[in-house]
């Protein structure tokens, strides 16, 4: 199972970012999926804007964009533009969900099947 | 550093992020998705909370639609901002990969809010209420056009008509080899059985590719 996961998580920097031409032209959100995870990688500093120290203090361990739109109320939109702000830092870092437009892999199926069996 | 220079955001109780029961481990590496789609009412929320292992959170987006007095020539006070919410809940399947599981309203205008809410999904289940069939026609002819794999579970509501299954495939239009299935969306064996059957699904579509042109 290691393997195809290196795999997924390989090529992500490139598309880290996109940049929304309909908003305002500094208006940078980070390309993530819903289920993206991040995980910091810095402390707040004292100059961090409150928004990026939250994350920063709730992704200790790995959380999903979709939590961290939770339980910060913020809409996800809002999210991806606190995360690419983030990233241009370093401050964070992401583990890509799987590749969509793909069919998953046996193996991968195989996970999801084991691991619900436990439930 | 401190919480209460960011109240005008986030509010004055400044959330604390996931309870400690709630943190993921360190190892996990990826996470995969399902999402369950349906009509109002349906059993969406109460199916993500059955199988959740974290209380079933919530995500917004906010959608702007142009307000109804069209005569009104102030652009920004024309549009009105909607909030929709979408539920969601987590399940760990081993220490390295977690599924998250997405309930979603069934009117298409909503799947936009959320980008690649369907793409990236592994597939999804559709549930449908016997009293209102229709809500799920519209449905499963959206994601047939998005090529996103799907079963359809029949909600047991109480005071619903109970139909047999092929009368329910026929009058949906639903190829046989779409996975069909009774649920009670509260109980969580029910819950789990019914994600099963679509990974076993997804699964058979595997072995046997389908035909495409
Ligand atoms: N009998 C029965 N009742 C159910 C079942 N699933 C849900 N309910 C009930 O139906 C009601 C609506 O369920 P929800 O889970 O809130 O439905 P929903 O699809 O999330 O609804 P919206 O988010 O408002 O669209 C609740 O009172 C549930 O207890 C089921 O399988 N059987
Ligand atoms: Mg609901």
């Amino acid at each position: 199972m290691s393997e195809p996961r290196r795999r997924w998580a390989e090529g992500v920097p490139d598309r880290l970012y996109t940049v929304t031409e309909d908003r305002a032209p500094t208006t940078e959100r980070a390309y993530v999926d819903l289920v993206t995870l991040v995980v910091a990688r810095a402390e707040p500093e004292a100059g961090t804007r409150p928004e990026c120290a939250a994350v920063l203090r709730m992704c200790q361990f790995p959380l999903s964009v979709a939590e961290i739109s939770a339980y910060l109320a913020l809409p996800v939109s809002a999210v991806t533009v606190v995360l690419a702000e983030l990233l241009r830092n370093h401050q964070v870092e992401t583990r890509a969900p799987i590749p969509a437009a793909e069919l998953p892999d046996p193996e991968l199926l195989q996970a999801v099947m084991h691991g619900l069996q436990k439930l | 550093m401190d919480y209460r220079s960011s109240e005008a955001l986030l509010g004055p109780e400044p959330p604390a992020g996931p309870r400690g029961e709630d943190v993921l481990p360190p190892s996990v590496s990826a996470a995969v998705k399902v999402v369950i789609v349906g009509g109002f009412g349906v059993g969406k929320t109460t199916m993500v909370g059955s199988v959740s292992e974290i209380r079933p959170l919530t995500t917004e987006e906010t959608m702007t639609r142009a307000g109804v007095g069209i005569d009104d020539l102030a652009g920004v006070e024309g549009k009105t901002e909607t909030t929709v919410a979408m539920d969601f809940g987590r399940i760990s399947l081993n220490d390295r990969l977690v599924l998250y599981l997405f309930g979603t309203p069934g009117q298409e205008r909503f799947w936009f809010l959320w980008d690649g809410l369907f793409e990236g999904a592994l597939g999804a289940v559709v549930l449908i209420d016997t009293r209102r069939l229709e809500v799920g026609f519209d449905v499963i002819g959206r994601l047939e056009e998005r090529a996103v794999p799907f079963v359809v579970a029949v909600n047991a509501f109480p005071d619903a008509p109970v139909h047999p299954m092929a009368e329910l495939r026929a009058a949906m239009d639903l190829p046989d080899s779409v996975p069909m299935i009774d649920c009670d969306a509260r109980d969580r064996g029910s819950s789990r059985d019914t994600l099963l059957t679509l990974v076993r699904y997804l699964r058979s579509l595997i072995a046997v590719p389908p035909e495409t042109p």
